[in-house]
């Protein structure tokens, strides 16, 4: 049931306590409106890949809820997750290709979500997905890439082929875990790039944490800093002045960017 | 200068060699070490005699032809004396002096050009022909003895004869009769090894994933859905079982005539593709209403029953088959013969198959039904009805166990140990049921990893030799027992091996493919198998190995392959033949060794 609520997600309280009692997440609120790029910012450990887990529930939240389109995704069960997962593409820092599979293949994952399970068993597609994954391997760039190994590939073309992979779920929502932070800065424009025409020419929400502030500045459209599991910020890139900056990041941060 | 805390570690150091010589000591009488034993000349004699013995391995042999060596002689003498007739000096021959002589007298015996070092007997034939024992002879390095021996008191006017027989060989070396018994019994060694590997392999892969804790930990149940699959277990294996029963009543029905199965072998797979094709499409945007979806599952079901009857149908026209083929194969026999005895085991096993495949349908199904009833109904409702299927549920397990119990040891009020079981089930699910709360997941992977884990190890603690005894008395001596030993020992070996593996996968991939949307079967197939397969065949590989290893000797507790061989050649003190069946093994181990080394290094 697609919902055409301007708001894609609407996250409430959301807390995360994994041993002990220090929160990673802590009272975690905001919401999401369609078709923003919003980017998540904050030191490591401050909670930003815990958030994004949260989101499509790779990690269960301790307390709080997560509604997707509508959908209170942290009481959904198996099937209604699995229908939530599929239209939330997911792109991760250390790019997470299944090394030893093809690149087709890896793509071709991003359908699993759609495709019946049991034609997992004889590891068999729809004609159409394959079209479908040629098409958007061709968008990436690596049209000339589908039948190699995916560890054969550099940094920058597994992302690529990371986002390709997320692109084939039709995404409503794109999460990405700092996924230029593995990447040098030429490449790390590149990945940007192609997060920014999903965001603009398909109208794809997302949520991407991220470290350098100048890739925040440049593709941003708002801002959401965590520090210690809790929000300190909210709000326009260009608004992160000195002073915030240093609540963000500490008294003994350097600003670089 | 010392303080207290070094002269404690030195008191703590010298305690400790202490204790290590004291242990020693003991373990030195326990183990009745007797280097005196190693010195005596009697043991060095038999070591030597079985080390020169082994050096001589027996694979090579000559036919051999009995040869007669005559010498006459006249008992008594007659007037004129007697003079024999010149022997053949190209061969070995006897010279008895004098050649005439009264009965009773000694003779001297002289032999030339004997086989070098070699002994033998001399015998007296008198023209009755019956053989009299005279005297052995010991030839030395030029293959002449001479010996002085007492002739039978035996009067024939005609000559009678000193006579030895030796052996002569004649003809090429060929392969000795135990070079081939060994060839053939190392042939069936690694076979042995090779067929417990590959069932053993295809048992540990399902079973590995049972056995890792980053699959099995996540799983969750509340307490309905668990009760409810427990429940259904025994009803799912019945139905799997009665379906298959069914099944092989309409093949039989069918097998009456020849054409009607063959015509069913090729329609009904048509008729199943098209109802699968039907019943699972490849991708759905919406979920379909709840008319298609159970009209979908009838089909399933339908599809079921017919696969089952295909496998029935294929089992037996095999059998037929293969044995109709058996006989105009000629050589290739064995190929029939595998085929029929590939549909026997296709047949016997698949009322087992069909019975596991109905619990796990029926498990996964009433599984979801718990889930959803946990979910939906109000927490009051939802305890009444725990507390229902819990006692029930350990009513069952109790039954079971109970059954289990009077079948070992046939208690003689079996019913009562039933009930009394039944009943203690039933009170500890009541009280499970009354003390957890309603909707609370309970960690049913950890169980079933943690089961699963300790039946390995206890598996793996009985060692494949002790197996191999327990299936030599089940399905007789030879090598049907080696084989179901080392397959249920690579099982448990592999199993765990293999679990590790799971365990120690990039979680990156898996969590990528997770967040897809994929279910737990897609996210094994596409994240987890390519990642594992490597290592899978790394560590068959090394099993194989192991159990061409373990093959060699599984024979000397009636496993079959060239142990049973080799046990019997020691016992018998056959030194020279067992030799060779060392060397056999050697051989094959080493190769196999460096075999395995090298396949490993490419998949790696």
């Amino acid at each position: 049931m697609p919902s055409t609520d301007q708001v894609i997600l609407k996250i409430e309280n959301l807390t995360k306590i994994y041993t002990g009692t220090v929160p990673a997440l802590d009272q975690v609120s905001f919401e999401v409106p369609r078709g923003q790029f919003l980017a998540i910012i904050g030191l490591s450990g401050s909670g930003k890949s815990t958030l994004l887990r949260c989101i499509n529930r790779l990690i269960d939240p301790t307390s709080g809820t997560v509604i997707f389109n509508g959908m209170d995704v942290t009481r959904a069960n198996d099937d209604e997750l699995r229908r939530v997962r599929r239209q939330i593409g997911m792109v991760f820092q250390h790019f997470n290709l299944v090394h030893r599979s093809s690149v087709l293949t890896n793509v071709l994952a991003g359908r699993l979500g759609y495709v019946n399970p049991a034609w997992a068993l004889i590891n068999r597609f729809p004609a159409k997905d394959v079209d479908k994954a040629l098409r958007q391997l061709q968008r990436v760039g690596l049209s000339d890439k589908a039948s190699d190994r995916a560890d054969e590939l550099s940094g920058g073309q597994q992302q690529r082929v990371g986002i390709a992979r997320a692109l084939m779920q039709e995404p409503a929502m794109i999460l990405a875990d700092e996924p230029v932070a593995s990447l040098d800065p030429v490449l790390a424009h590149s990945i940007m790039q192609h997060l920014e025409q999903i965001n603009k020419e398909d109208g794809v929400t997302v949520l991407c944490s991220l470290h350098f502030l100048d890739l925040v500045h440049r593709y941003a459209t708002r801002v959401i800093a965590l520090n210690a599991g809790r929000v300190v910020f909210d709000g326009l890139p260009k608004d992160i002045d000195d002073h915030r900056f240093k609540e963000i990041y500490g008294k003994e941060a350097e600003r670089v960017g | 200068m010392k303080n207290a805390a070094d002269w404690r570690r030195s008191l703590t150091i010298g305690l400790a060699v202490l204790a290590g010589l004291v242990i020693y000591a003991y373990g030195f009488q326990v183990t009745k070490i007797n280097l005196g034993e190693t010195r005596s000349e009697r043991r060095q004699t038999q070591l030597v005699r079985i080390l020169r013995a082994l050096a001589k391995p027996d694979l090579i042999a000559y036919d051999a032809t009995e040869v007669q060596i005559n010498a006459a002689v006249l008992v008594p003498c007659p007037a004129g004396g007697f003079t024999p007739s010149a022997p053949d000096s190209s061969g070995p021959y006897l010279v008895v002096t004098p050649a005439c002589t009264a009965p009773g007298a000694e003779v001297k015996i002289e032999g030339f050009n004997f086989d070098p070092d070699t002994s033998g007997s001399l015998s007296f034939i008198p023209p009755s022909g019956v053989s009299l024992a005279m005297a052995t002879y010991q030839a030395d390095a030029s293959g002449h003895f001479v010996l002085t021996a007492k002739l039978p008191k035996r009067e024939s006017e005609e000559p009678q004869y000193v006579r030895t027989i030796t052996s002569r060989t004649a003809g090429g070396p060929h392969l000795s009769q135990n070079a081939k018994d060994t060839w053939e019994k190392i042939i069936e060694t690694v076979f042995l090894a090779l067929l417990a590997t590959t069932v053993g392999t295809a048992l540990s892969i399902p079973i590995s994933f049972l056995a890792a804790s980053n699959v099995m930990k996540p799983i969750a149940s509340s307490l309905t859905s668990v009760a409810l699959s427990l429940l259904a277990l025994p009803v799912g294996m019945a139905l799997g079982a009665g379906a298959a029963g069914q099944m092989a009543a309409v093949r039989d029905l069918l097998m009456q005539s020849t054409l009607v199965p063959v015509i069913g072998l090729v329609a009904s797979p048509v008729i199943l593709f098209s109802l699968v094709r039907w019943a699972l499409p490849p991708e759905e945007a919406v979920r379909p209403a709840l008319g298609m979806r159970l009209a979908r599952l009838a089909a399933l079901l339908v599809s079921a029953l017919i696969g089952l009857l295909i496998v029935y149908l294929l089992s037996s026209l095999s059998v037929n088959l293969g044995r109709g083929i058996a006989l105009s194969l000629g050589a290739f026999g064995f190929l029939g013969l595998f085929i029929s005895g590939m549909g026997d085991i296709l047949g016997t096993s698949l009322g087992l198959i069909s019975a596991l495949a109905g619990a796990g349908v029926l498990i996964g199904a009433t599984g979801r039904l718990g889930e959803f009833l946990a979910a939906r109904l109000p927490t009051a409702v939802n305890k009444i009805i725990n507390i229902i299927l819990t006692a029930a549920t350990g009513a069952m397990l109790g039954g079971g166990i109970a059954a289990g119990l009077n079948w070992l040891y046939q208690f003689k009020q079996a019913n009562a140990v039933l009930w009394w079981f039944a009943a203690i089930g039933s009170g500890l699910g009541l009280i499970t049921a009354l003390r957890l709360p309603a909707s609370t997941p309970l960690p049913i992977g950890s169980v079933i990893y943690t089961l699963t884990r300790t039946v390995l190890n206890a598996l793996r603690s009985v060692e494949a030799l002790v197996m191999a005894i327990v299936f030599a008395v089940w399905v007789g001596i030879g090598p049907f027992a080696g084989t179901l030993a080392l397959a249920l020992h690579t099982v448990a070996a592999l199993a765990k091996l293999y679990s590790e593996q799971v365990e120690s996968i990039m979680p990156g991939p898996l969590e990528a493919v997770q967040a897809t949307g994929a279910t737990r079967l897609q996210t094994i197939i596409y994240a987890v198998l390519p990642q594992i397969i490597p290592p899978y065949i790394s560590f068959t590989l090394y099993r194989w190995d192991i159990n061409v290893r373990m093959s060699t000797i599984i024979g000397f507790v009636g496993g079959g392959g060239i142990g049973f061989l080799l046990q019997q050649n020691i016992n018998l003190l056959n030194y020279r033949q067992a030799s060779a069946q060392m060397l056999a093994i050697a051989i094959v181990v080493a190769s196999m060794d460096y075999l395995s080394a090298k396949l490993r290094e490419r998949v790696i």
